[in-house]
């Protein structure tokens, strides 16, 4: 079973504490594969919050054809970032990991954010097209603030081989790693969590018994970032953007949509009149688990939810300012070793943890009690 | 020379060819004629017969003959009065001295066509092969790699929606200080919370009033006591005004058919009702008979059946094989769902059965298109039938299994698929498995399933099968009772039996869905569409139902 770390802060940070945690709940991981998404960035793009960055990676040939793509669509780069690579055994390496951040074209410098958000959706899907075929481009997210990276290997092994634990250039605020259990799929970097959309972002633990049906539904909602499906865990992901996003309902409604309540349960709920009628139309989203699924959305909320039995449970802990969010409590004691036990929250299955911004305050919402 | 008249017997037939043959056993007959006076087509008649009886007595043989005069049991050979295998002979035969066989290399179908008159029936396709739906197996079975759910302990929800849902792009909600709250300027459809397993349509008229009274009791008492949303429908011919008017009237679904029989009843019953029906169907083809029309014969329309349907008693009646109001699709379908619509203040779910058919998408669309449309029951070609012709039945409609997997495909591809509720009828449980059938065409897209045929053997121990046994529902002599108004017969069966094996099928089919749903990780949400559980070993049923293969 993958495993799940998390941390927001208010301050920055270096992902190798993501990747410590991590480290403490290896017997849960098989090592074969580690992905990472920083948001609210510092180190060498504090400077750079509102510029988008796309981070990938590519073949000699995929980054010719990368840099012709972004020059003909008018992106222009502002910053380009790459890892430090220390070999390590085990690790293939790749020609290129790349985290370049562009300037908007300069007919799009002016317009409102969610078109923005719509072109940097759109490009990142023409270059995962142009690059899937031959696999000279991965394009995981093109956001501004956010970067992703993404290999196969042991998870600390792949922090090594980024050298993540020998330089300052990468800090953030919010860090989502998981560390990788493979089973049901070839391994595969586009399988790989957390996934991202738009400024929304989720990774996950465990089967999605659901997948099919999800797919489905929401391949057919003529979004075009809805495509992928390497992983059956990407749909939370997109859940959570087309729940937040799309239909415009505030984040503690994601419970609601993946794990509705029972009619009796419902009618003690002040909302619940929409809560009927969102139960029937969005009834193909519900999942039945076993997941803990863990993200962050636009604003830099993170939150933590489980499927309705709690089949994955899951802890989070921390001090003011910084909180860990982990599948395993060892993790939270690995990231935050100062904080007081006995003040960690374990969510419940009618549970959703609720992390504001720069971790400044942490709401236990009870989908009950609304 | 014998005139030719007195040597030919080529239009005499052998008992070799009738469907089954009586073997009676002379040595085990105790003559008591329960056998022959019980048969409902009297194909065994009794009979006295001389025989030759050869004795020989003493050390050597020594024989004599004598004649003697016995009782017997003979098997007509007149093909009116074919032996149609229905064993209740066997039945009332103390002595288990007689049964009839079915042979095989009967010639059956080419004699019965006397005087021009096709051969009808009722009962089902004669069709024994395996079907599609019961070749399908669960094959995703959460395990090792995730915990499987425990049907035991876990909590399940095994419900399903018919009517119309709203794509929710269309909910009428507005965030109000961080909650959702519903505005009020928009209609939202009827949608009612149903077991995903219904009792299909069949009359009160088609059933005798013990069968209908026994299946509607078990179906109020598994709403009302057992908590389960089992909904029934009543088939064309009405409701008894007593029924329509109770508290008991939204647990059934009224069919209105191209007859209309029953419905001036109903439209008088309206404003009396104290609940709403659960639906209206409306029904434009029945899958066991696709273009035949319904037939009540004469003699099953008694008082009670007269009264409901408004007409006289005693006359043929026939509701022609389409709604003669019918000019096309666009326009008649959408009237008529607006027309039952208006009638309850568009608080019912109204929707149409059509029987399978290759034209089923062209309908669907046609739905998908009409905001009032509540659902599309299709009624593939394994379905059952009080009376028709029996080449409708054998060589008419399309199996349903492929026909909802397209159908569900063709909504994925529209985006509707949660928005227009697929029901899948015909053939559900012919094998027996009726929770596997059902949780296999759910998987395919299929929000609920009917049965008729099942229900009437496992509540009413119908004889029927695939063998052309018994279907004699068209006759009104069925010797169990279920599809006759008369009462020697129809006394037969008790409504209290009837109703507890209504109970007892669905509380078992509750247990096994859940045993199916459990070990594949599914249990909040009826798992519609859930195709990758499916597979088959099949490589022409996984390419066209898109599931996988597995062997």
């Amino acid at each position: 079973m993958c495993r799940l770390s998390a941390i927001t802060a208010s301050d920055y940070f270096s992902p190798m504490e993501t990747i410590m945690a991590l480290e403490t709940m290896k017997e849960g991981h098989d090592g074969s594969g580690l992905g990472l998404m920083l948001k609210n960035l510092g180190g060498d793009f504090e400077g750079l919050k509102e510029y988008p960055i796309l981070s990938g990676i590519c073949s000699q040939k995929g980054m010719t054809l990368l840099d012709d793509f972004m020059k003909s669509k008018g992106f222009r780069v502002k910053h380009m970032w790459t890892p430090r690579i220390k070999p390590m055994p085990g690790i293939q390496k790749r020609d290129f990991y790349i985290a370049k951040a562009y300037e908007y074209p300069e007919e799009w410098r002016d317009r409102p954010m969610s078109e923005k958000e719509d072109l940097l959706m759109r490009t990142r899907l023409e270059l995962r097209a142009i690059g899937e075929p031959d696999q000279s481009i991965f394009a995981f997210s093109f956001y501004p603030d956010v970067l992703t990276l993404k290999e196969v290997g042991d998870p600390l092994e792949v922090a090594q081989f980024f050298g993540l634990d020998k330089s300052d250039s990468l800090k953030a605020k919010i860090a989502l790693a998981q560390g990788r259990q493979n089973t049901n799929y070839a391994i595969y970097l586009y399988a790989c969590h957390p996934f991202f959309i738009q400024g929304y972002a989720s990774m996950t633990n465990g089967e999605n018994t659901a997948f099919v049906p999800i797919r489905e539904f929401l391949m057919s909602r003529g979004n075009p970032g809805y495509i992928g499906y390497n992983s059956d865990s990407e749909v939370f992901t997109h859940i959570l953007h087309y729940t937040c996003r799309t239909l415009g309902f505030p984040l503690n409604y994601y419970k609601d949509v993946i794990t509705p309540l029972k009619d009796s349960e419902i009618e003690g709920r002040s909302d619940r009149e929409a809560l009927g009628l969102m139960k029937k139309s969005l009834r193909p989203l519900c999942i039945d688990g076993p997941n803990c699924v863990i993200g962050f959305t636009p604003d830099g909320t993170v939150f933590m939810v489980q499927d309705s039995k709690k089949l994955r449970p899951g802890a989070v802990g921390g001090v003011k300012g910084k909180y860990a969010l982990m599948s395993e409590e060892c993790g939270i004691t690995r990231a935050i070793p100062e904080r007081d036990q006995s003040t960690d929250i374990y969510p419940m299955k009618y549970d959703m943890v609720i992390i504001s911004p720069n971790a400044e305050e942490v709401t236990v919402w009870n989908q009950l009690r609304n | 020379m014998e005139p030719a008249s007195q040597l030919d017997s080529n239009y005499d037939l052998s008992i070799q060819d009738f469907p089954y043959i009586i073997e009676w056993r002379e040595d085990r007959c105790t003559r008591c004629g329960k056998c022959t006076a019980v048969c409902p087509v009297k194909a065994i008649t009794p009979s006295v017969a001389a025989q030759r009886l050869v004795e020989s007595e003493g050390a050597s043989p020594m024989p004599t003959s004598k004649k003697v005069t016995r009782h017997v049991v003979v098997q007509s050979r007149d093909i009116d009065r074919y032996c149609t295998g229905c064993g209740t002979c066997s039945l009332v035969c103390p002595a288990e001295a007689i049964k009839p066989v079915y042979n095989s290399h009967n010639r059956f179908l080419i004699y019965k066509n006397k005087k021009g008159d096709a051969f009808k029936r009722g009962g089902r396709r004669n069709d024994p092969s395996i079907s599609t739906v019961d070749k399908l197996k669960f094959t995703r079975i959460s395990m090792l790699t995730d915990p499987a759910l425990d049907a035991g302990r876990h909590e399940f929800r095994v419900r399903s929606l018919l009517g119309r849902i709203l794509p929710p792009e269309e909910l009428p909600l507005a965030v109000k200080d961080g909650k959702l709250v519903k505005m009020n300027e928009k209609f939202i459809p009827p949608v009612r919370e149903i077991f995903p397993i219904r009792i299909g349509s069949m009359s009160v008229g088609a059933l005798s009033p013990t069968m209908w009274e026994g299946l509607a009791m078990g179906v109020a008492y598994l709403n009302e006591v057992e908590g389960m949303p089992v909904v029934m429908c009543s088939g064309e011919g009405g409701l008894p005004p007593r029924l329509l008017k109770s508290r008991f009237a939204k647990y059934f679904i009224l069919q209105i058919a191209s007859g209309y029989f029953g419905w001036d009843e109903i439209v008088h019953a309206i404003p009396d009702m104290k609940e709403d029906p659960a639906a209206i169907e409306i029904k434009y083809g029945q899958g066991a008979k696709p273009g035949d029309g319904g037939l009540l014969m004469a003699y099953k329309v008694l008082k009670l059946i007269a009264k409901i349907r408004g007409v006289p008693e005693f006359i043929d009646l026939a509701s022609p094989p389409t709604h003669q109001t019918k000019y096309s699709i666009e326009e008649a379908v959408a009237k008529m769902i607006q027309a039952m619509s208006m009638a309850w203040g568009f608080r019912v779910p109204v929707y149409p059965k059509i029987s399978g058919s290759k034209t089923a998408r062209a309908v669907l669309n046609n739905l998908a298109r009409n905001p009032y449309a509540a659902a599309l029951c299709i009624d593939g070609e394994d379905g059952g039938t009080g009376a028709a012709y029996n080449v409708s039945m054998d060589k008419m409609g399309h199996p349903i299994a492929s026909n909802i997997r397209e159908c569900y495909l063709d909504l994925v591809s529209q985006g509707k698929q949660n928005e227009l509720p697929l029901i899948a009828a015909g053939g559900m449980g012919k094998g027996g498995h009726l929770a596997a059938n059902a949780a296999a065409m759910i998987m395919l897209g299929a929000s609920a399933v009917d049965i008729g045929k099942y229900i009437m053997q496992s509540a009413g121990n119908c004889l029927g099968d695939e063998y052309n046994r018994c279907n004699l529902c068209n006759t009104g002599r069925c010797p169990r009772g279920i599809t006759t108004q008369d009462p020697r017969l129809y006394r037969r069966l008790d409504p209290d039996m009837v109703a507890q094996r209504v109970v007892d099928v669905f509380r078992v089919a509750d247990v096994e869905l859940k045993k199916i749903f459990a070990p594949m990780g599914r249990s909040t949400e009826l798992p519609i569409g859930m195709s990758d559980g499916l597979s088959v070993a099949d490589r022409a049923i996984a390419e066209r139902l898109g599931i996988s293969y597995a062997c």
